[in-house]
């Protein structure tokens, strides 16, 4: 396969999700590249790694993890980063990121990624642990900021200078979630403006952008959810273009994990995204950008058409 | 603080935290606030409500005819009740609920559906089957060698079962039930009376293939899977088996798919209709050479 598949492009991305598989094979979309939560590929066999096999072959790939639990006071689950590192050796994704969370204690699994106050204790734990990871994995990872919902009494960092701290002491690399961003701001009533300014912008390799939903705190004011299922909101949009505005081209992802849309709707708002990102490029070098800016495939074929469902040729095994 | 009663402390917060979450009966811990430095219950019931609904969606999306047996609403009751017992041990969601189908049958309440745990064992066969390892099964040419071998060597044969092969026996007719719940199925009146139904649940290629096992294949999967030869295996499973019942059974099983290899004899290198290499896991084929 053409090997330069194997980086994620500055372009926009989507999350892959079974439902979109056969869509996918059959016309082979314009798009930069796909990610996958890593869990749900860690089954020996079967469809999903049936069509992810084939879909790589078309498109460069990202790799997302959200069980790790970097986060959690106990040591890695070690049985995991093997799964890991054997999905990053089948599928050789272009990147690797996983979340400043945490969802693992004692012997249970909490399938939510929960806060961590921003302490030394917590940032010594969290440094050993993105260490070990990157040792296990032989590569840099990307750590994603979080959406939360509380605060922890006993804090002593501003979120920005946690992850900038962690960056600076493990060399890893950030995934900027720019939906996070405005649901832990809004909920944590931090301005983010001035999170992105004292966010460590020059380690960010890729960005997210998801829907969120509302509901009441205990105080009766908005509290944002990070449910990813809908369109991604104006203020979104507005932090990505001031963010873009310093970073210049990001791989940039639309994650849409619950309601799905249709394979249309979810092109619409990577096509958004990709002329954000054609504009900052076209003001990067300096000439004027199209207006009929569009959301351009893979550089050079589009790869041959691929089989389908259960006549599907690729093979595992 | 020195550095370890800090660490204490981190640990000491997140056990306070995971208890919190898993039982609504306890307050959020202490130390959780929002931005004023209040309390917080609604705050952190977002959590909480996070991990257990998100975990009753995965045993909905595992179990889609018991939940439509139930109605959605009934199911998502019993399933809370199994999540806070039985939270995940794995990060690996896909192959959560293992232990679904044994609460069901534990479970009072639906004590008057009897056939809906072995329901939920179809099920969850068929989720097992649809993320197992892959293996080639019985090809063409093996079946041909195998059709031209003389009826004493046959009986010799030893089979290896395919990775993703289940057998779930049931005293219902709960494959029938099944098939009326899941995709376009339509619910009809069913027989409880009728007698129980062995299904087979096997994905040799990219499909779960659900079926009913004649009389005794339950049994004769079960001897050939602990690695007796077939002639053993026929006479603990189907002693007053005619040599047509047993030409159906062998039939039915190759044509599912059921083998990914025979070997005649037991000593090492036997002649005899070996197919593909012994089924090897975790194995994915990968793309181009390092460049």
């Amino acid at each position: 396969m053409d090997r330069c598949h194997d980086s994620i492009p500055a372009r926009a991305g989507v999350s892959l999700k079974p439902k979109h598989y056969a869509t996918v094979l059959e016309h082979v979309p314009a798009v930069g590249f796909f990610e996958v939560h890593a869990e749900n590929y860690m089954g020996a066999g079967g469809p999903p790694h049936r069509y992810l096999t084939a879909i790589r072959e078309r498109y460069p790939l990202s790799l997302h993890g959200v069980g790790l639990s970097i986060g959690a006071d106990r040591p890695l689950d070690r049985a995991h980063l093997a799964r890991l590192r054997q999905l990053i050796d089948w599928y050789e994704p272009g990147l690797f990121s996983e979340h400043l969370a945490w969802s693992t204690h004692g012997a249970v699994f909490l399938d939510d990624l929960l806060p961590l106050p921003y302490t030394a204790a917590t940032l010594r734990c969290v440094v050993r642990h993105i260490d070990q990871v990157q040792e296990t994995l032989g590569r840099q990872m990307l750590l994603e900021n979080p959406a939360t919902y509380v605060a922890f009494a006993d804090s002593a960092f501003e979120e920005g200078e946690f992850i900038a701290q962690i960056v600076r002491r493990t060399g890893c690399a950030l995934l900027l979630d720019i939906n996070n961003v405005h649901v832990a701001c809004t909920n944590q009533r931090w301005d983010p403006e001035r999170y992105l300014d004292a966010y460590p912008l020059a380690h960010v390799r890729e960005i997210h952008l998801a829907g969120h939903s509302c509901i009441e705190d205990d105080a009766g004011r908005p509290l944002l959810i990070d449910s990813h299922d809908g369109p991604v909101c104006p203020p979104v949009w507005d932090l990505y273009a001031r963010a873009l505005e310093q970073l210049g081209g990001v791989p940039t992802l639309i994650e849409w994990d619950a309601k799905l849309p249709t394979w249309s709707q979810l092109e619409r708002e990577a096509a958004r995204s990709a002329a954000m990102l054609d504009a900052q490029a076209a003001r990067n070098s300096g000439t004027a950008v199209s207006a009929a800016t569009r959301f351009i495939g893979p550089p050079g074929e589009t790869g041959p058409q691929g089989e389908t469902g259960r006549r599907m040729s690729v093979a595992i095994g | 603080m020195s550095a370890v009663r800090e660490r204490l402390r981190l640990a000491d917060q997140q056990r306070a935290f995971a208890a919190a979450v898993l039982d609504p009966a306890l307050p959020a811990p202490d130390g959780v606030v929002d931005p004023a430095g209040r309390t917080c219950p609604k705050r952190f019931g977002v959590y909480r409500n996070n991990v257990i609904a998100g975990l009753i969606e995965a045993l909905q999306d595992s179990f889609p005819a018991v939940c439509r047996l139930l109605g959605e609403q009934y199911f998502r009751a019993m399933a809370r009740l199994f999540v806070t017992a039985h939270p995940p041990r794995s990060p690996v969601l896909l192959e959560y609920g293992g232990g679904f189908p044994e609460f069901i049958a534990a479970f009072e309440p639906t004590a008057t559906l009897p056939y809906l745990a072995e329901v939920a064992h179809i099920e969850r066969a068929w989720l097992e089957a649809y993320h197992a390892a892959e293996a080639p099964s019985f090809d063409q040419a093996a079946l041909r060698t195998l059709g031209t071998m003389v009826p004493e060597r046959v009986g010799e044969l030893r089979f290896t079962l395919h990775p993703s092969l289940r057998v779930v026996r049931c005293r219902y007719p709960a494959l029938t039930i099944w098939r009326m719940n899941v995709a376009d199925g339509v619910p009809g009146a069913v027989d409880l009376a009728a007698g129980g139904e062995d299904v087979l649940v096997v994905r040799p290629g990219a499909d779960v293939e659900v079926r009913a096992l004649p009389a005794g294949g339950a049994r004769l999967l079960a001897a050939l899977g602990n690695g007796r030869c077939l002639s053993e295996a026929v006479r603990i499973a189907l002693p007053r088996c005619a040599p047509d019942e047993l030409s159906m059974h062998l039939a039915g099983l190759l044509r599912s798919g059921a083998f990914t290899a025979a070997e005649a004899g037991t000593a090492a290198g036997a002649a005899g209709a070996h197919s593909a290499a012994h089924p090897r896991l975790h194995q994915v084929r990968r793309r181009g050479s390092r460049a």
